[in-house]
């Protein structure tokens, strides 16, 4: 060891000794809620002003008018409000599917819970859009076989819920089992392979949707849901979806 | 504890700091106090809840909340200022911003550490990545492996900060990520096991590093009575040891105060978690002092 190393080891040793030790001897814990008693800062309140004014107006612009109140509680097999999501999707991507891929879409199936919001009389915004679907989901067309087609109906006719569809149609008997299934009005042929949209949350097991599971290809639209909405209310003036007989019961 | 003991704790605890005041004028204070602050799952939650929202009338809001932290740190310097992860999703702001304002007005707020939550994958791996610029705090996260990722050596596993020469380790814990976010979302981000790193960091802080005080930053879950299995921040707590603190999210769990869980070792710590939304603020005061004796009975918790 030279003189420079000994030199170190002192200073290090004059260091440590001068290190107080110090010892953890009380801890007190509070949670402080952050309510209007509270001074707003005005420095962070300037800072966010120009964001708040600009999702404001693009949120409050009016694309459309609704002629009602409709809520995913109206209706017991299917709603207005879902019949309406339902049939935005196959009009909105439809289009977008077919120029990539050639073909159309057959069906469309979302889920009940995936209404987060109603539509209220009057202006429809792109506040209302991000209501009813504030998540990000997207729209993906999935081929089923026969196979999973017979699984999906045999799902919905057991959930026995009013999830959103378009394009199909099923019938159940006065005890609800099924009577008859059908696309556009005609029976389905259980040996082909269908387009089915829907969003990327079912697809990936949401709702045990399990049938999506068991499939031939996914497409991948890109597309939001919520976008989808925002595209079909700018297009539609008036909103006026009703109930109708996609999916419903025989009396006896 | 008992009213009674509280106030008496308090009263005690107070002489004494008055006692360090007067009796040593020498170059450091004999007691020292530091002051940790903490949110969780503010989802983009900037604004302040209108007078008419049906759960929450008037709660919150970034504002508000800079205010209390501004008077907090001038009465204490000594504070440090963590989120406990799910920054994004949840408002208007998140979809039109991407997350660029919530980390713009974190780092305006001056918080220190932030650990990160599934929601925060909403815009893919990328999109987080994209807003980091903008965040002028470090993300922790010890048992995300992102090195197959866009993240990789952007997140630290840990970090040491030293106040009023405290030295504090702070550590990160994500849930897993497969069945609850999309794959293609955190693509190649590895998910391991939180007990077990949180044994590894506890070893390299407290051994290696010798931290006066260990933080766990986690976004496992308060508690998940209905499965037991499930690994949570009790869980975490009862079989781990060296732990001061640990600062919970994702349940969204409204807490009275703050929860003393004994550690594997027998020894106390706190876990703590204030709901969600910005609209409570945790605080939670370590004091410490160089005198031996008045930590050898244990140390006292008041909450």
């Amino acid at each position: 060891m030279n003189y420079k190393h000994s030199l170190f080891l002192i200073c290090l040793l004059i260091f440590c000794s001068c290190k107080q030790e110090v010892h953890l001897y009380k801890i007190e814990g509070q949670q402080i809620n952050i309510s209007d008693s509270l001074t707003s800062s005005s420095e962070i309140e300037d800072f966010i002003k120009p964001y708040r004014d600009n999702v404001n107006k693009n949120l409050d612009s009016i694309l459309a008018y609704a002629v009602d109140t409709y809520s995913k509680s109206d209706g017991e097999y299917n709603t207005a409000i879902g019949n309406m999501m339902a049939d935005a999707v196959y009009e909105e991507a439809n289009p977008v599917f077919k120029s990539r891929t050639g073909e159309d879409i057959d069906f469309v199936l979302l889920n009940h819970g995936g209404i987060r919001a109603i539509i209220s009389k009057g202006s429809v915004t792109t506040r209302t859009a991000y209501e009813i679907m504030p998540f990000e989901n997207s729209t993906v067309v999935v081929k089923l076989k026969g196979e999973q087609v017979q699984e999906l109906i045999d799902y919905l006719v057991k959930a026995k819920r009013a999830h959103p569809i378009s394009k199909l149609n099923i019938v159940l008997d006065a005890d609800g089992n099924l009577e008859s299934a059908g696309l556009n009005g005609k029976p389905i042929d259980f040996t082909k392979t269908y387009n089915v949209a829907t969003n990327d949350y079912l697809y990936n097991g949401g709702d045990r949707m399990d049938f999506f599971k068991t499939n031939d290809s996914l497409y991948v639209l890109d597309y939001k849901i919520r976008n989808v909405l925002i595209d079909y209310f700018k297009k539609t003036d008036t909103l006026n979806p009703v109930i109708d007989n996609r999916f419903i019961q025989l009396n006896n | 504890m008992k009213r009674r003991d509280f106030i008496q704790q308090t009263a005690a605890a107070s002489a004494l700091i008055g006692l360090g005041g007067m009796g040593l004028t020498s170059f450091a204070p004999a007691t020292k106090k530091i002051t940790i602050l903490h949110t969780n799952d503010v989802h983009s939650h900037i604004d302040a809840f209108g007078p008419d929202d049906g759960r929450n009338p008037n709660q919150g809001g970034v504002s508000r909340r800079a205010t209390l932290i501004a008077n907090i740190r001038k009465e204490n310097p000594n504070t440090l200022l963590l989120d406990a992860g799910d920054i994004f999703q949840g408002t208007p702001y998140f979809n039109y911003y991407g997350g660029e304002l919530e980390f713009k007005l974190m780092s305006m707020l001056k918080y220190d550490v932030a650990t990160i939550g599934n929601h925060d994958f909403d815009n893919g791996i990328d999109g987080l990545f994209a807003q980091l610029p903008h965040a002028k705090f470090d993300f922790v996260s010890a048992n995300y492996d992102f090195s197959n990722t866009i993240l990789d050596t952007h997140v630290k596993p840990y970090k040491i900060l030293v106040k009023d020469g405290i030295k504090i380790g702070i550590f990160g814990l994500g849930i897993e990520l497969n069945g609850l976010v999309e794959q293609r979302m955190y693509k190649e981000t590895k998910y391991l096991d939180p007990t077990e790193t949180a044994q590894e960091m506890t070893r390299i802080l407290k051994q290696d590093e010798h931290c006066d005080l260990i933080i766990c930053l986690s976004h496992l879950g308060y508690n998940y009575r209905n499965r037991p299995e499930k690994i949570s921040d009790l869980k975490l707590a009862e079989t781990t040891k060296d732990i001061d603190l640990i600062i919970g999210g994702h349940t969204h769990t409204f807490l009275k105060k703050p929860t003393v869980v004994k550690n594997s070792e027998g020894k106390n710590l706190l876990v703590n978690q204030v709901g969600c939304y910005g609209i409570n603020l945790g605080k939670i005061d370590f004091y410490f002092d160089a005198d031996k004796n008045k930590s050898a009975n244990g140390t006292s918790i008041i909450v």
